[in-house]
């Protein structure tokens, strides 16, 4: 990857590995000697927590399939068995269910993160869809996970989601067939489910590799959304990225932990402890917490087919957030009024999951209507036009002129900052 | 004190000058990169003069090296503690453990039959032997085989095979066996063999009437489980 490497290995094993395969100057160079932004927040330790999030999905999702039977009578008994009978099979399922609601967590702090300091703007445009493509396919691989423990909510879960296609003008009725394998949700369908569901992740893997490539190609964006100048405006990943990556995660860790073991089912519904049953629909049918956004979205508009292309869009449009977004500021630190629309729109994304949760019905309704109007004005009518409204505040001249100016803000170092800003590129 | 160099370190900053000097000895032996940066740094003149009163050669460890090794050592544990689970989930789950023992009636099994049933998912040989078989057994002894213990769970592990070790206890005319070849685990077929016991289709290994290995490459005796009479006629596996 970039961040070109001197780096020759002293021994003579590894030499000779290395003129064979250079994986070793590769690992260097992108986990080593990469110049990271010195101005690096914690916000920017998601992208190694949702790694390991992805690690712990794959590794206890292996196991689980070790004793797990993708059989319409025999699925949720399997299951119980995994709780009560396989050695720790308690802690390991409460690990995978648990660690889908820590890896959305993850991945929407990562996304908001991406959202306030612009880091979707060229030439990080293709980082940021590749993002979204992992967030596509992690949205598909949670569904299907969902409904392989063959529960009243598994399996009215995925009759209303592969419904979806019905509204679809025409072809609609094939697809969802073609997607059930017959007539409703039944065995075929949990059978390729529980397929997709342990491919689904390798492909994850397989575009986070993509992602981490194009993010080592054009280098991260950063608090200030400058890019850096000098030597002076970065430090090396290892040891202060990494060290920095290690603690997140373990302090991220201990969140994970609290729910794994103090309230491992308080993410999920009391109905998936049900057996599926195709002949009775349970009262309250709510998808799991990190759809009830775009579920709102989808239950707001009053026709079928318009809120499926809602609910779908609200997902494609942020495919082309980097040209909908005129500004040429990308952090919200230097953009004043784009600071108070981005909190705005944060708060109208919890207020969506919020009425996703909500019967859909009084003044829900009214408000969901309203939260999706603003979702999409958001994007495709406050961003174009903030571009050309907006003055920004003045941008930094270097990240390290950032930092240093802030630590003059709270007092210490005043005398020698004069050396240190003048002229950065004397030191290192 | 804080000056722009002590901002650079200051993530690692514990106890101010000394350990700033401390980690520069630290960052040269462990990280080549860092100790090309130290020497150049002009805001660290200050530190370097500590430095120099603090060899990095002394023998003293640092509490950094105290800080890096009790680190390391949690991080050890804890991951030690997290792969057992993964590693523990392998092994018989409580319901295959719940499965660990079988009753069977053995009236219905005539002199000179023998049955297989099926225990812990392998095998197990019932043989109601005749007079002229046990005697057959009787002829050996122990010494002159290749395996001479009677490799009966329900005896010492040093029991010698003689017939009596190897049949039920008081029912020298019962013996139960697991039915796994002790070469490669293939079920021997009954009533056949050189010995007129079990023989082996898979490598040629020949058992006689006691279960006892007489040739070819099996290196024990035919395994006998935990078992015991009930009562009269029905036994207990496991």
């Amino acid at each position: 990857m970039s961040g070109h490497s001197t780096y020759q290995p002293s021994h003579p094993a590894a030499r000779w590995l290395e003129d064979r395969l250079p994986i070793l100057s590769l690992a260097h160079a992108s986990a080593v000697a990469y110049p990271t932004p010195r101005n690096l927040n914690y916000f920017w330790t998601f992208g190694a927590i949702l790694t390991f999030m992805l690690v712990v999905q794959i590794v206890t999702g292996v196991v689980l399939a070790m004793h797990y039977t993708a059989h319409v009578s025999m699925a949720f008994d399997s299951v119980e068995r995994i709780m009560r009978d396989v050695n720790y099979g308690w802690l390991i399922r409460y690990m995978h269910a648990n660690g889908a609601s820590m890896f959305f967590i993850a991945v929407y702090i990562h996304m908001f993160r991406s959202m306030y300091y612009g880091s979707y703007k060229a030439p990080r445009e293709v980082l940021w869809i590749l993002g979204v493509i992992i967030f596509l396919l992690m949205m598909a691989t949670a569904f299907m996970g969902y409904v392989l423990p063959w529960g009243q909510m598994s399996f009215w879960g995925a009759t209303v989601i592969t419904n979806l296609f019905s509204a679809l003008p025409i072809v609609g009725e094939y697809i969802v067939q073609l997607l059930w394998g017959g007539f409703s949700v039944d065995n075929p369908t949990l059978n390729r489910f529980f397929s997709l569901h342990y491919l689904l992740p390798f492909m994850i893997a397989g575009v986070v590799v993509l992602h981490i490539w194009a993010l080592h190609h054009v280098g991260q964006n950063n608090p200030a959304g400058i890019e850096p100048k000098s030597k002076d405006d970065t430090v090396p990943f290892t040891p202060y990225a990494t060290v920095k990556d290690v603690f997140a995660t373990v302090c991220f860790m201990i969140f994970f932990a609290w729910f794994l073991f103090y309230t491992p089912n308080y993410l999920g519904h009391a109905d998936n402890y049900v057996p599926a049953n195709p002949l009775v629909t349970p009262a309250h049918i709510v998808p799991e917490w990190y759809f009830l956004p775009f579920y709102a979205i989808l239950r707001a508009i009053p026709s079928k087919l318009g809120g499926v292309i809602a609910m779908f869009g609200a997902i494609a449009v942020l495919f082309v957030l980097p040209w909908l977004d005129t500004s040429k500021v990308r952090s919200a630190a230097y953009r004043p009024l784009f600071r108070q629309f981005f909190w705005i729109f944060g708060a109208v994304c919890i207020l969506l999951g919020w009425l996703g949760a909500k019967p859909a019905e009084g003044i829900y309704v009214v408000l969901s209507r309203i939260a999706t109007f603003y979702y999409f004005f958001h994007f495709l009518v406050i961003l174009p036009l903030l571009g050309f409204l907006e003055k920004p505040r003045p941008l930094p001249a270097s990240i390290a002129d950032s930092v240093l100016s802030k630590k003059k803000l709270f007092g210490g170092g005043t005398a020698r900052l004069g050396g240190a800003t003048a002229a950065p590129d004397t030191k290192a | 004190m804080v000056s722009s160099g002590a901002w650079r370190y200051g993530h690692f900053d514990l106890g101010g000058a000394t350990n700033r000097a401390c980690f520069r000895a630290f960052a040269r032996r462990c990280h080549p990169l860092l100790a090309a940066r130290c020497p150049d740094e002009p805001t660290l003149a200050k530190v370097t003069d500590v430095a120099t009163t603090h060899p990095e050669t002394s023998a003293e460890p640092t509490r950094r090296d105290f800080l890096y090794i009790a680190t390391g050592a949690v991080g050890a544990i804890g991951v030690a503690a997290t792969v057992w689970p993964f590693i523990d989930q392998m092994n018989p789950d409580a319901s295959t453990l719940a499965l660990a023992s079988l009753d069977f009636d053995v009236s219905q099994v005539a002199e000179g039959q023998a049955i297989t049933v099926k225990w812990r998912g392998k095998p197990v040989f019932i043989r109601h032997r005749t007079a002229k078989e046990i005697e057959e057994a009787n002829a050996v002894q122990p010494n002159e085989l290749p395996d001479p213990l009677a490799r009966n769970e329900n005896l010492e592990a040093d029991a010698p095979a003689t017939d009596a070790n190897r049949a039920a206890a008081g029912k020298e005319n019962w013996i139960i066996m697991l039915g796994n070849c002790t070469h490669l685990g293939c079920v021997p077929v009954g009533l056949s063999g050189d010995f007129g016991g079990w023989f082996c289709p898979c490598h040629g290994s020949h058992y006689d009437t006691a279960g006892r290995i007489r040739r070819g490459p099996a290196p024990e005796n035919l395994h006998i489980p935990p078992y015991a009479f009930t009562n009269d006629t029905t036994i207990r596996i496991g």
